[in-house]
């Protein structure tokens, strides 16, 4: 599959509202007017209304909450049309050059930058009514700010929202990817901090740009080189160096590296946005990424002696969890989702509660 | 168990309560009035304004209030509520030479057409606590403080306050900076591209954190890569805004701002065939913003290096160092969500610090039975 047929499956023609040069419902937003009533105050209703979905997390299938109206105010999904189409033709160029690093321009967002500012910029820019998305930071749907992207996104562009893998469209990650497998047609975007993967050994962007442009990677192999010299073994957990391609080196974004054989001829679209660095990058569906690595050593990733402790999982990225003081360890699934879900068909083969 | 995680979302909702509270104060004190902020700290104003990239004085004094007088949170409100504004159009650039001026000195002529003026200005207080202003009676009009005419302004004679730097111009001592006629680059529409051209550079340090430029500008004072600057000019007031709407063809004038240019005399240039010339540097804020005009024109001149042949050596001369580091709102994020969750990460580092300690352990283990057998 081409990678323009599945940016299609992703961005098609839903049902955008009417591009107005001015937008009549934007009154509020134009003039702010503190001398004016204390309620005229820009994104008041995104303030003031409730900032949490209601029994949230808890079953096994996931909680869906249907979309609710978007706020007023402010477009769908809350940028404006001109940047989610200068977003898009960014989007478009990255997929075009898998792996190659694209400038857009990046707007400031109501979260601070290193909060998600990229990725939220992108799907917002991909989303359309009919999306369904899951945020998730640490593998989980309810650590902090995954819930307050989640809401965000459903208070602006008034779209369901899932915490299942499978129910979404979307997938908004920091951190990790999902263990269950993505399908065709999905599409996850990842934060991205820092979207170099030469700037620890070059700092100039300039430079950086250049060896990408010469295909010059000798640093990064001479890098994990001195690792292997000192260390026994390439000292990279997270963030471990991709080959998209057969083209560019790539950084997963911060993603431990027992994630990044998922990358490899995933048949989901992936998307990085760098908000703070303004530059977006892509790999389209059924594209190579190879974690680099040498023949004499070879890539591998993290394997847990124990297995989760809460659904038995051995196969999966675990946490450690420190329990009380004496430094008793608690070994769980990162990916709250896949757990909670992997728990419930244990319990129903038994066909009763568990313990 | 893992309450820590799953009690994120209430979590939020008390600290965004707790936050409401803490902002209010002492309920027994009356609360603070955007009015008040607006005239009474107007210097927060104004520097809120600057760096939030938006004369509204209004917004930024409610910016303010909102974050509880952190002024880079305020101007991180401003720039995220001014990103959704629309544009109607690029208004006429500024006439500084027509402005109204409030303040104006120059270092490098004693005196000058025009004259010196020194405004509002804390430059000659003594920097004594004023017991008087803990009190409410501190009107300036009261006796002894002679307040009524001390602010005279530069235009009832001539109307125009002519520039320091033009009578260096027009001795050929420093070159006239010229419109080359295309449009300026905007930061907020396209990301920063290196090399940059000195409107973008400009428009990132006025953009710019204003305790950044303040240590970079004294960094190149102290020897990391120096411009030898004079402050030919230093002039705040008002100018006019003219907007050209497209059906019309002709400006009109739309309002009135404040802000303070500084322009730097700089060290000077040529040698061989070129005679000698010097050079300048530029800097521009809303409001009363002294400090950060003239930290600006530093910078601005230093980074001018690489185009005026000279070495860079200083941070302040480094293009990419200065321009991708001076955005609080940017820097700031960055450096405060390393307090996100990273439980997965570290726990890969966890990993792999163990393995390499067991590898180590193995190793040395080794070594001893070696050393132990053949001694």
């Amino acid at each position: 599959m081409s990678a323009e047929e599945n940016i299609d499956v992703s961005i098609h023609n839903r049902l955008h509202p009417p591009m107005d040069p001015v937008p009549p419902d934007r009154s509020l937003a134009d003039c702010p007017h503190p001398e004016g009533r204390s309620d005229d105050i820009p994104g008041k209703d995104l303030r003031q209304a409730e900032v949490f979905l209601k029994g949230e997390i808890s079953g096994h299938k996931g909680i869906f909450a249907e979309g609710r109206p978007e706020t007023p105010g402010y477009n769908f999904a809350y940028l404006d049309e001109q940047t989610k189409r200068m977003l898009r033709r960014a989007i478009l160029k990255a997929v075009a050059v898998p792996g190659c690093q694209v400038p857009f321009g990046g707007r400031e967002m109501p979260m601070p930058y290193g909060w998600g500012t990229g990725g939220i910029q992108v799907s917002a820019a991909i989303m359309g009514k009919n999306d369904v998305l899951k945020v998730i930071d640490q593998g989980s749907d309810d650590t902090t700010n995954a819930v307050s992207i989640r809401s965000f996104f459903r208070r602006v562009a008034g779209i369901p929202v899932t915490t299942s893998t499978g129910e979404a469209t979307i997938i908004q990650t920091r951190h990790r990817i999902p263990e269950h497998p993505l399908r065709e047609g999905q599409i996850i975007v990842y934060q991205v901090p820092v979207p170099e993967p030469l700037r620890w050994m070059e700092p100039s962007e300039k430079e950086t740009r250049t060896m990408h442009a010469l295909e010059e990677y000798g640093v990064m192999h001479v890098k994990l080189y001195e690792d292997i010299a000192r260390h026994g073994e390439i000292a990279t957990s997270y963030d471990y160096p991709v080959m998209v391609g057969g083209r560019y080196v790539m950084s997963p974004s911060p993603l431990p590296k027992f994630d990044n054989p998922k990358m490899h001829q995933s048949p989901a679209l992936q998307l990085f946005g760098a908000g703070r660095e303004k530059r977006v990058y892509a790999v389209p569906p059924y594209t190579d990424v190879r974690s680099l690595d040498f023949e004499d050593y070879p890539f591998s990733v993290q394997h847990w002696d124990k297995p989760c402790g809460i659904c038995g999982s051995t196969d999966t990225y675990l946490d450690e969890i420190i329990t009380d003081d004496k430094g008793t360890r608690l070994y769980v699934c990162s990916d709250t989702d896949h757990c909670a879900a992997r728990l419930a068909s244990r319990k129903d083969k038994r066909g009763g509660p568990d313990d | 168990m893992y309450v820590a995680v799953k009690g994120g979302e209430k979590a939020i909702a008390n600290a965004h309560a707790l936050l409401a509270e803490k902002r209010r104060g002492d309920v027994s004190v009356p609360e603070i009035g955007t009015e008040q902020i607006r005239e009474q700290l107007s210097l927060a104003v104004d520097r809120v304004m600057s760096e939030g990239s938006l004369y509204d004085r209004d917004t930024a004094a409610l910016a303010i209030k909102q974050a509880r007088g952190d002024l880079v949170e305020a101007v991180f409100l401003v720039r995220a509520y001014r990103t959704t504004l629309p544009r109607f159009g690029s208004a006429d650039p500024l006439d500084t030479e027509s402005m109204r001026v409030r303040r104006r000195v120059s270092a490098t002529y004693k005196d000058v057409p025009g004259g010196q003026v020194l405004g509002p200005t804390f430059d000659y207080t003594h920097r004594l606590l004023d017991p008087d202003l803990a009190g409410c009676s501190n009107d300036p009009r009261r006796p002894g403080n002679d307040a009524d005419g001390a602010e005279e302004t530069l235009d009832d004679a001539s109307g125009v306050c002519p520039k320091v730097l033009s009578f260096l111009e027009k001795e050929g001592l420093l070159p006239e900076e010229e419109d080359r006629g295309d449009a300026p680059g905007d930061l907020t529409r396209q990301p920063l591209q290196l090399p940059a051209d000195r409107d973008i550079r400009l428009q990132n340090l006025a953009r710019g954190d204003e305790g950044m430029l303040l240590a970079l500008a004294y960094s190149t004072q102290r020897g990391f890569g120096s411009t030898h600057p004079f402050a030919g000019e230093i002039r705040m007031g008002e100018v006019e805004v003219a907007f050209r709407p497209e059906e019309l063809g002709f400006p009109l004038t739309i309002g009135e701002i404040t802000i303070t240019e500084c322009e730097t005399v700089n060290k000077f240039t040529g040698g061989g065939d070129v005679p000698a010339s010097f050079t300048r540097g530029y800097g521009l804020t809303f409001g009363e913003g002294e400090r950060k005009a003239m930290s600006m024109a530093l910078v601005d001149r230093s980074l001018r290096s690489e185009e005026l042949g000279e070495t860079v050596k200083g941070p302040a001369q480094d293009q990419e160092f200065v321009l991708y580091h001076s955005d609080n709102v940017e820097a700031s994020g960055f450096v405060q969500h390393l307090k996100l969750p990273h439980y997965v990460d570290f726990q890969a580092e966890l990993e792999l610090v163990r393995s390499l300690r067991r590898a180590h352990a193995e190793n040395a283990a080794r070594d001893s039975v070696f050393r132990r057998a053949f001694p």
